[in-house]
């Protein structure tokens, strides 16, 4: 009686958030449904005939559950998934009862498969409650570290819950990402790995911050042959104590980045996979990789999984572009220095000049703490940029590293959104393209703006 | 007059600071990196040479050979790390240069291990270089981390910056705190002060980085070692403006949200 409660007050609240235009109407229903029935997620994922799978990191979390959803549909599997960045246990519980009937199961059970994009801290919660099939890390960098303390705190948080997975839980793991691959060691199911191989991708080096530099088992410092971003690449303890990156099972053997769009080569046990993607930049590269070796792990054919990644669309917020007063924006978020770097060396890639806007806004679901900005190789946008307008909370902080990387003379602040994008759409050339970098809360304000003046053609040029 | 500075043509020095980076590649978690940046940027814009020598574990520091030393912040697993290796490699040094009046800038994890030891959350204790008389304890990993903006008032003015610690310090009697907490924690959240001051050594648990936004404070620790190593010096003025209008909003942000959480 209770759950039947939970799932009717869950629905009910988010037909009215929906109506009321509060937004996706996802967090509030979930929320509710929680107080009513705490048991309402492993209650209702034992229901789901095919599991549930968990997708985490650092970065690439939205993207990459996106991508899989996709594919797992190609592969006729109904997924119920969580969206929007709405990765908490509420979001995953407004999201089961979402797609539930009133007695709490679900049409069609037996194909149905949860697919959970989940926040970094809540992975244990999550993974009590799901006991999910399939764990997918993606990456760890440092990020929000006002709110996880530190980098080790969100590795230890998850060699806790590699360790309570079971047998028949299989973790797919960033073998080019040491402190992702070292949680094979404490896995008791199956570790399948995926990594990249094509080394004309590789970068010049480490980044001055970047994690992950020293051995966990032996303390000695890591040994690079191939950096690819962040401190992702091909690598080995330089004491030689026998941790090293270990082959993956899924490997990308060629990467082509065009200017709309990423072409991938993908091999795997069983076939190849080639796709061709509206998505730049190398993170994004590592988001598909992700995905389809989580597709593999759950034992998708890989004609099925070329399917599933040629219908995909931009996930929300993270990468999209929209024509805005006849030029084209490109909106991609960054919240972390991994991210970002490679954010503005995918932006900066052709060498063409560029008309960008930075967003910087001290939320809680940005990081309060500004200071990662400080850790951003922000010289790569030297000689390439045409416009740099800078905006959100933190503006003035934005302003101040950017005079640091010579900028100066380029930038414009202004902390208002709406005219900062004003701006920015005037400075841009009728026809040209507008990176738009914001980091989450800003993320947020900016697309609602975008969207509206779209809509509106001649929006965005009144004052 | 020493052998890096040259009497160029009508008797003018050329003016050069050198400064010590420990551990950049252990302590950097909080974008550390900037206060280098700064301090380099204010030094050449003013036409004095600016070289940085960057020590890791099992380098030697030699006092004689730098006019500041920095030590960035860390996250607990290196700063156990770098704890024996300052300790034994380069404590006597470091108490060495605190004593001939050498600069050193210290924050966060770096602050903590300039003082006489460190206890963490599960009670192991760290030992400390001892450049500062104080002692930090971590209260126990259910304790309350300390995270937040904070603004301080300094004897040069207000500085601004961002904390994020554990561990809460306390000074010896006599030792005097960098500043006045106005909005934030400061040291242990108790008595009001934040960081320490002892000769030429600043400890400080404010990052955010620290530096650029704080020029006066930048312009203080670059003043007192070409004093130390010119005598009579002026420095220059520069254009100051972004880092003021970053300072105040940084001041505004930071008293905004220590309202909310009153
Ligand atoms: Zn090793």
């Amino acid at each position: 009686m209770r759950r039947i409660a939970a799932i009717a007050a869950a629905k009910v609240t988010a037909a009215l958030s929906q109506r009321l235009k509060m937004g996706g109407g996802t967090a509030l229903p979930g929320l509710i449904a929680e107080r009513i029935d705490p048991n309402i997620v492993p209650e209702m994922a034992r229901r789901l005939g095919q599991g549930s799978v968990i997708v985490t990191g650092t970065n690439g979390k939205t993207t990459t559950a996106r991508l899989l959803r996709g594919i797992v549909r190609a592969a006729g599997l109904r997924p119920v998934a969580n969206r929007a960045g709405s990765n908490l246990m509420r979001g995953i519980a407004a999201a089961l009862a979402q797609a539930a009937g009133l007695d709490g199961g679900f049409a069609g059970a037996k194909r149905r498969l949860g697919l959970f994009e989940v926040d970094e801290a809540t992975v244990p919660e999550a993974a009590r409650a799901l006991r999910p099939r399939l764990v997918l890390f993606t990456n760890l960098f440092r990020d929000q570290l006002d709110r996880y303390g530190e980098v080790e705190y969100v590795a230890a948080v998850w060699r806790d819950a590699v360790r309570t997975l079971g047998d028949s839980a299989t973790v797919v793991l960033n073998a080019d990402d040491p402190s992702i691959a070292a949680l094979a060691r404490v896995a008791t199911g199956q570790a399948l790995f995926y990594g990249v191989e094509d080394t004309s991708r590789a970068s010049e080096g480490l980044e001055h911050a970047a994690d992950a530099r020293w051995c966990s088992s032996c303390g000695s410092e890591f040994v690079y042959s191939e950096v690819f971003y962040g401190h992702l690449g091909h690598w080995h303890c330089g004491a030689n104590c026998g941790v090293a990156r270990r082959s993956p099972l899924v490997v990308a053997t060629r990467i082509e980045m065009e200017p709309e769009g990423t072409r991938l080569m993908i091999t795997m046990p069983g076939g190849d996979v080639s796709a061709r993607l509206p998505l730049t930049g190398l993170y994004n590269a590592y988001n598909v990789l992700a995905a389809v070796a989580a597709a593999v792990a759950l034992g998708i054919e890989p004609e099925a999984i070329e399917r599933g990644l040629g219908a995909f669309t931009a996930a929300f917020g993270r990468q999209e572009r929209l024509t805005v007063g006849g030029r084209r924006v490109q909106v991609i978020l960054a919240k972390n220095p991994a991210g970002l770097n490679e954010v503005l060396r995918t932006i900066t890639a052709d060498g063409e000049e560029k008309d960008v806007a930075l967003f910087l806004n001290d939320g809680i679901a940005d990081g309060r703490d500004v200071s990662w900005i400080w850790d951003v190789d922000f010289d790569l946008l030297a000689g390439k940029v045409r416009s740099l307008t800078v905006s959100g909370n933190r503006a003035w902080d934005m302003a101040l590293r950017l005079k640091y990387a010579g900028l100066d003379s380029l930038v414009e602040v202004e902390e208002d959104t709406a005219t900062a994008l004003r701006r920015a759409l005037r400075a841009t050339p009728e026809d040209g393209n507008l990176y738009v970098v914001p980091t989450y809360t800003a993320m947020l304000q900016v697309r609602e703006l975008l969207a509206r003046w779209a809509r509106q053609p001649a929006f965005w040029e009144t004052a | 007059m020493g052998a890096t500075a040259g009497v160029l043509g009508d008797g003018i020095v050329e003016l050069k600071l050198r400064l010590a980076h420990l551990y950049p590649k252990l302590m950097n978690i909080y974008g550390d990196r900037g206060n280098i940046l700064c301090l380099e940027r204010r030094c050449r814009e003013r036409g004095i040479k600016f070289e940085v020598t960057e020590l890791g574990l099992g380098e030697k520091l030699k006092s004689k050979e730098h006019d500041l030393v920095f030590i960035g912040g860390a996250q607990d697993r290196e700063q156990r790390r770098v704890a024996e290796d300052l300790v034994e490699e380069k404590g006597e040094a470091l108490k060495e240069a605190a004593a001939k009046g050498v600069v050193i800038l210290a924050v966060c994890g770096g602050y903590q291990l300039m003082g006489r030891y460190y206890r963490g959350a599960e009670g192991e204790e760290l030992p400390g270089v001892g450049v500062f008389g104080l002692r930090t304890e971590h209260p126990g990993p259910d304790a309350k981390r300390f995270i937040g903006n904070v603004v301080v008032e300094w004897q040069g003015g207000t500085l601004v910056g961002f904390e994020n610690h554990g561990g809460r310090t306390h000074l010896d009697d006599g030792v005097k705190p960098l500043g006045r907490v106005v909005t934030g924690y400061g040291n242990n959240g108790d008595d009001g002060g934040e960081g320490a001051v002892c000769g030429n050594a600043y400890g400080t648990y404010l990052h955010g980085s620290l530096l650029p936004k704080n020029p006066r404070f930048a312009d203080h620790l670059i003043e007192t070692a070409l004093r130390r190593r010119y005598k009579d010096m002026e420095m220059a003025p520069l254009d100051d403006r972004v880092e003021e209008r970053a300072h105040a909003a940084a001041v505004r942000l930071a008293n905004r949200r220590g309202i909310i959480s009153a």
